[in-house]
């Protein structure tokens, strides 16, 4: 294990043209939180395989929930000990290329598809109770990109979105996405209140390059990882801006842990195609409060088992139990954090 | 493609336009039923583009649903898959599927069963027309899938030819101007356009709305022989911009959705136009109720991008006068998302399919 940093620079050098598209998190002399992963945690029946692992929560039970981009895009359910125990939405007409899968407080099931631009709400019992997104007509044939870069992005139109979360009213929050770069917010009945960003990349405080994952906290304020902007922008509940995080590399996902004391947990995946040197800067997960305060790290690239390959979603339930799916080793990993020093030698902000 | 997207989403706006009545419309109170059909788990509906209930009451759906896929790897590019026929009883009990990987199902437009109850779906994207008898077997075909599909699919490449509500275009564009003649107009054959409805006279005479392609009504016997057809694209009588609804009275009168110029037409038999009716927005599904006492019902759908806008359900006497109106447009029961299909065999009870919310409504409407 200790050898790989030192082989990875040596490639690094051979190729220092090589330009990664993510930066070295600023926060420096963090905290490690040492963890175990659990081995075996998801058991899958014989000839059902998980492909790369884009989406996973868990409900109020513990039950975890995979979206996973295999032959087709499918969702599968586990039960806390990680026993398979159906499939949902088989064959949807929503599904075609997993990103997202949220968990609401009533226990309804969202998951967000970048394939065909919908969010799609399925019901504990594992029905299509609402959607937002249009899906493109495929009469139209073979659509390049849409909406098409550049147009003005419509209320009820999304343009490859990424993730979604609720605040305590129920309202509902979508990052969207890859073609549009902002975050719409709906009211519970799914009608257009209101967006922040618009259909055009920006690095100006409220734009967004790539918003990748959102999560909002008991106070409704809206926490959305600007990936591309290699940051996290918070906004309050009407999506006005409170604060800008940047020392935490790339914010590629977030999540916040429930409960009278909340934590903020996002992840500076280490970016696909396993670039040389990009292991050595990447791959780490902060453990963070909202206010922005780091109080550790944990985690790093690496394809074996315990190690990060791109991690694209987290569930914090339990702030002390991680469950991550990771992208390019299409699997789900259960870490088991364990306690960490006092707290008041946590630095890094 | 993009052009096509452009023009479908354009002509989406015009359509959203609030209708405009001179008086007030009586709102018409109504019950729903957001989710009357019971699914097995692995089955889901898509995009609920069609629904319709037999004699018995058992409700059938034509849904867009699954993956409509292009294979690879091929001399062409051949697609297939997307769309899919569901029957439930009249209580909402699944009973079974119909056509399963039909090479005819990619993009489900509408079904409509007619008095001896077959069942007839209408697929947008094939460009067919099938008939199956009430045990499900095919008893009749109209139009023939094109063989492969042109990739990319560019403005002028499009399987559409000339796309939805948009002006007169050069007849070679796609394959709206086959038959050499009118824009629109079609071939006098049955080879369509992206079709989107069909309906019977006493006769049997079997009339198809073709339909996004094409603007024009084709006519054929019972036994599926072309009669005639009639339309073009435009905005003169007996002119169409998106043929997008059919349905017949007692009398054998065609009355047809012309949703691109915001009106219904209303012809013989023979397509000799009679009347219109307006001030109903841009018709999508038109229906005509059973019993002593026809009305006439037709929905100002809304575009699938905007839930704001339109989505009200009009109830008119077949001579036009508005009854009353209900619904709007939104993601709650009672409300609707883009309606692409109405089945009334019972005046007011109505099954409503929407695009844009995926599901059925069972509706049973207040009489005063």
């Amino acid at each position: 294990m200790k050898s790989y940093p030192t082989s990875c620079i040596a490639i690094a050098a051979l190729l220092t043209s090589q330009v990664f598209a993510q930066t070295k998190a600023k926060a420096q002399n963090v905290p490690e939180i040492a963890y175990d992963s659990v081995p075996n945690f998801l058991k899958l029946p014989p000839n059902l395989y998980l492909g790369e692992s884009m989406g996973v929560a868990t409900n109020s039970k513990g039950h975890i929930f995979v979206f996973t981009r295999s032959a087709n895009t499918r969702l599968f359910e586990f039960d806390q000990n990680g026993t398979y125990v159906r499939e949902i939405g088989e064959g949807s007409y929503g599904f075609e290329f997993a990103h997202s899968v949220r968990v609401d407080p009533e226990d309804n099931i969202w998951a967000v598809d970048e394939g065909t631009n919908m969010v799609i709400k399925f019901n504990p019992a594992g029905r299509v109770v609402m959607v937002l997104g249009h899906r493109p007509e495929a009469v139209a044939g073979v659509v390049a990109q849409s909406p098409p870069p550049g147009a003005a992005a419509e209320k009820y139109i999304l343009g490859r979105p990424t993730d979604v979360a609720w605040d305590p009213q129920g309202n509902i929050f979508v990052s969207d996405g890859y073609i549009n770069h902002r975050v719409v917010k709906y009211d519970k009945n799914g009608r257009f209140l209101k967006q922040v960003g618009s259909e055009k990349t920006g690095s100006e405080p409220s734009q967004f390059n790539t918003p990748h994952g959102i999560a909002v906290d008991a106070q409704g304020n809206v926490y959305v990882s600007d990936r591309a902007n290699h940051r996290m922008q918070v906004f309050d509940n009407n999506l006005a801006l409170k604060s800008i995080y940047d020392n935490i590399g790339d914010s590629w996902t977030v999540c916040i842990s429930p409960g009278p004391h909340q934590y903020l947990f996002t992840s500076n995946s280490n970016p696909n195609g396993n670039a040389p040197g990009s292991w050595d800067i990447t791959g780490e997960i902060y453990k963070m409060e909202l206010n922005g305060t780091i109080l550790g790290r944990f985690g790093h690239a690496s394809k074996e088992f315990g190690g990060f390959q791109v991690v694209h979603m987290m569930d914090c339930r339990n702030p002390n139990t991680i469950i991550v799916a990771e992208i390019e080793s299409w699997r789900v990993q259960k870490l088991l954090l364990k306690p960490q020093a006092p707290a008041k030698t946590a630095g890094g902000k | 493609m993009r052009t096509s997207l452009q023009i479908m989403l354009s002509a989406a706006i015009l359509a959203a336009v609030p209708a405009d009545a001179q008086s007030p419309v009586p709102q018409i109170a109504l019950d729903s039923v957001a989710d009357p059909l019971k699914f097995p788990d692995n089955i889901h509906l898509g995009e609920a583009a069609g629904v319709a209930t037999n004699s018995k009451g058992d409700i059938f759906v034509y849904t867009r649903t699954g993956h409509p896929t292009i294979s690879l790897g091929t001399a062409r590019p051949f697609a297939h898959g997307g769309s899919r026929l569901f029957q439930f009883d009249k209580t909402g009990k699944f009973v079974r599927e119909i056509g399963k990987d039909s090479y005819g199902f990619e993009v489900a437009q509408q079904v409509r069963i007619d008095p001896r109850d077959n069942i007839w779906i209408v697929d947008q994207m094939s460009s067919m027309v099938i008939k199956f008898d009430p045990n499900g077997q095919i008893q009749l075909l109209l139009g023939r899938k094109a063989e492969s599909e042109r990739l990319p699919a560019g403005p002028a490449a499009g399987r559409g030819g000339a796309a939805p509500g948009a002006p007169e275009g050069p007849p070679s564009a796609g394959r709206g101007g086959r038959g050499g003649g009118l824009p629109g107009a079609g071939s006098q054959s049955d080879l369509f356009q992206r079709p989107t409805d069909v309906a019977w006279d006493a006769a049997g005479n079997i009339y198809v709305a073709d339909g996004f392609g094409n603007s024009r009504v084709a006519k054929f016997d019972k036994s599926g022989k072309f009669i005639k057809s009639w339309g073009s694209t435009g905005t003169a009588n007996g002119q169409f911009r998106t043929v997008h609804g059919i349905a017949i009275d007692a009398q054998g009168n065609v009355y047809v959705a012309d949703t691109g110029n915001r009106r219904i037409q209303v012809f013989d038999s023979e397509g000799t136009f009679k009347t219109q009716i307006s001030d109903i927005g841009a018709p999508a599904a038109i229906c005509i109720s059973g019993g002593a006492h026809p009305y006439l019902y037709s929905s100002n759908s809304n575009p699938p991008e905007d839930i704001d806008v339109a989505g009200e359900i009009y109830k008119l006497e077949l001579d036009g006068k508005i009854v009353g109106r209900f619904g709007k447009a939104g993601k709650l029961p009672k409300e609707f998302g883009t309606v692409n299909s109405i089945d009334c065999r019972s005046e007011n009870d109505l099954y409503v399919g929407e695009l844009g919310n995926w599901r059925v409504q069972k509706l049973t409407l207040h009489s005063k």
